[in-house]
């Protein structure tokens, strides 16, 4: 389970999280909506350990662990997975050598033994089919010469490859055409169950037509300030996030 | 030969007078003329100091300021040879070709000791590089004793060759200057792939001499793997003529300081040169690459980017010119340098220069300077990579991207190594 309890934080001294309260229950699906510069992005960096965001009070915990006081790599071995809104692009570095080092990675640092090359390979090209992925994705640059689905689709096969228990999805469907998005829906859709839960961070309701959440959480300047069931979603792609700041 | 050595120019100028009866070629007359002429610009010169702007940030004090003397005595018996990438090689110890250690039988064509071909050389040696041309150029026509010797007949395909040169520790500072010439006659090819390695408080000043003829292709690997005791001082000059190649890739990573000075002409229309490199240097060392590239010919390209990887307190320095005459039109001129600065002690100094007499000509350079991108490293750690990790992928993606214009494979394959190699003693030292 993820807990965040009246967390702060601020970049060069301006404050952008004003004291969020979330929890997120293991096997739980949530999505957070917001309008630009509401801090949703500000969230998925200060929980995946990001540089140059202070933590100025609050907490978060996930499965008991504080995971704020973890080094980023650290956070992504215990389980913790950000799906980039703007995947980096890393001329030189294979995508088959990068996926293949993170997997070690973190199987090393939870005591598991590490996978050789023909069994990555095996690995991978299942998960890649189920992506509708070509293998030549795995011969270029990490992200170099990705369109923009492709970038996203990258990101899903890392998150399918890595197996995380709570994965935060940022902007997962900006600049996605609806046939990607299927595709990035069906992969997270397809990892759900008892011990995985997700954060969706999202601006459109869009996504969640397909990732349906358990809970939606709207976040306006740096707070949470409406939670709900799906409908909240439909509710505010009808009535904007206007209506619902009036309200709250 | 006991007598005590005087430093810097004076001392190198004693040891001439000293040797030059002794010195390959000594009852040549066009050759004592040569080092004669050498040692009058040599006299009148010195070391270059950093008030000429060529050697505005490569500092040669330390190499002015001490003793050398000439390595007397051949070093015997076995050595240990880095290992082998091709079939064929010439191996030099100390500058002196070594027979017994070389690899060179069956070849059609001259490849080999340029003291034991001094005649075939005459025409050639001292035709690119002037003994009046720069300092280094003089210090070696002055004292060379041997070097390697290539002579390819037209149309003939020379395949892969090494080069090895290899620094014997004699247990006090010493120099060698060793002289290649390497003509390849109209339509010829050859790839050769070059390794400097040694030890012990040296000077390594090589000066090669190459000579592209119509249609001639020259691919020439170099890894400069010296020591962090070394000095290695190298300068080329190249003339390509109409429709040829001259390539050059060079991987510097050791010798406390390494000068990497390149001068290419593309004397005839269609010529193409390619110079390319990963230049690094970790704490304490000093590393500088220094490019002329003369556009003297119409419908010519030429190709550089350079890459510097600079660690500890260390200094990087990369200079390059191209100069396009007015005759050169349509040239095609590209030039990139970049350098990761690991640490913030480290220094790079970058100079394009471009001068341009020609209306019609299509030139670009580009420079940048830059620590690891903070975005990419935090991209791996959030996969479960831990920094030093991260760093080294990172790192090497930036050398790695230097050698993917190689389509030699053994060669790519050899300059991938010393990449590597060079990064993997850097972890070792962290």
């Amino acid at each position: 389970m993820l807990r965040i309890e009246g967390l702060t934080a601020e970049i060069d001294g301006k404050q952008i999280l004003k004291g969020i309260d979330l929890e997120v229950p293991t096997g739980e699906v949530h999505a957070i909506m917001g309008p630009n510069g509401s801090g949703k992005s500000t969230l998925s960096y200060v929980l995946s350990g990001r540089e140059g965001y202070e933590v100025t009070g609050g907490s978060a915990t996930f499965d008991g662990h504080d995971i704020l006081a973890m080094e980023p790599e650290e956070r992504a071995a215990a389980g913790l997975f950000l799906a980039f809104q703007y995947p980096v692009e890393l001329p030189g570095v294979g995508n088959a050598t990068f996926l293949r080092t993170a997997l070690n990675a973190q199987r090393k640092a939870r005591g598991e033994s590490e996978l050789d090359a023909m069994q990555f390979l095996k690995l991978a090209r299942e998960r890649m089919k189920a992506l509708s992925m070509s293998d030549d994705m795995l011969k270029r640059g990490v992200n170099v010469g990705f369109s923009g689905g492709e970038k996203k689709r990258n990101e899903i096969l890392q998150m399918a490859l890595l197996k995380p228990s709570i994965a935060i999805l940022d902007e997962t469907d900006s600049g996605l055409d609806i046939d990607a998005l299927k595709i990035v829906a069906d992969g997270v859709n397809a990892m759900r169950g008892p011990d995985f839960s997700a954060l969706v961070i999202t601006h459109y309701q869009r996504l969640l037509d397909y990732i349906v959440p358990d809970r939606v959480h709207v976040l306006m300047q740096g707070r949470i300030v409406k939670s709900g069931g799906p409908e909240l979603a439909k509710e505010l792609e009808a009535q904007g996030y206007a209506a619902v700041q009036a309200a709250a | 030969m006991t007598a005590p050595v005087a430093t810097g120019a004076a001392g190198f100028l004693a040891r001439y007078e000293g040797l030059k009866v002794h010195l390959p070629g000594a009852r040549k007359p066009w050759l004592n003329t040569l080092r004669a002429d050498a040692a009058v610009h040599f006299a009148a010169r010195g070391f270059p100091t950093r008030r000429i702007e060529q050697w505005k940030y490569t500092d040669l004090a330390p190499v002015a300021q001490s003793s050398f003397a000439e390595p007397l005595t051949m070093v015997e018996g076995a050595i240990a040879l880095p290992v082998a990438n091709a079939a064929h090689r010439a191996v030099f110890v100390d500058g002196r070709f070594r027979s017994d250690l070389s690899t060179l039988d069956g070849l059609a064509h001259r490849v080999g000791s340029l003291a034991q071909d001094l005649n075939a050389a005459e025409p050639f040696l001292g035709a690119l590089a002037k003994p009046g041309s720069e300092p280094l150029v003089a210090l070696n026509t002055m004292l060379f004793e041997d070097g390697l010797f290539i002579d390819l007949p037209e149309g003939l395909d020379g395949g892969l060759l090494e080069l090895v040169s290899i620094a014997v520790d004699p247990g006090r500072p010493f120099a060698f200057h060793p002289r290649h010439l390497i003509r390849l006659a109209a339509g010829a090819r050859l790839t050769l792939i070059e390794t400097a390695t040694g030890r012990g408080q040296c000077l390594h000043n090589p000066v090669f001499e190459i000579e592209v003829a119509e249609g001639a292709t020259f691919t020439h690997g170099r890894m400069l793997q010296e020591e962090a005791t070394v000095f290695h001082l190298s300068t080329i000059y190249a003339a390509i003529a109409a429709g040829g190649t001259y390539d050059n890739f060079t991987v510097a990573a050791g010798p406390r300081l390494t000068r990497n000075e390149i001068h290419a002409a593309l004397t005839g229309p269609k010529a193409a040169c390619h110079m390319n490199g990963a230049q690094m240097a970790a704490d304490g060392q000093h590393v500088d690459t220094t490019t002329s590239l003369d556009h003297a010919a119409p419908d010519c390209a030429s190709r550089q980017t350079y890459k510097t990887v600079l660690a500890g307190r260390s200094r990087g320095v990369f200079q390059g010119k191209i100069f396009v005459h007015q005759a050169a039109q349509k040239t095609d001129g590209y030039q990139m340098n970049q350098a990761l600065l690991l640490s913030e002690n480290a220094e790079i100094d970058s100079k394009p220069q471009l001068e341009i007499y020609a209306d019609d000509v299509k030139c670009s350079h580009g420079a940048t300077v830059g620590a690891l991108d903070a975005d990419s490293l935090f991209y791996l750690r959030s996969r479960g990579i831990p920094e030093s990790q991260a760093k080294a992928m990172l790192v090497e993606a930036f050398l790695h991207e230097a050698v993917e214009t190689v389509t030699d494979e053994t060669l790519r394959t050899a300059l991938t190594r010393a990449l590597d190699n060079w990064w993997a003693r850097q972890g070792a030292a962290a």
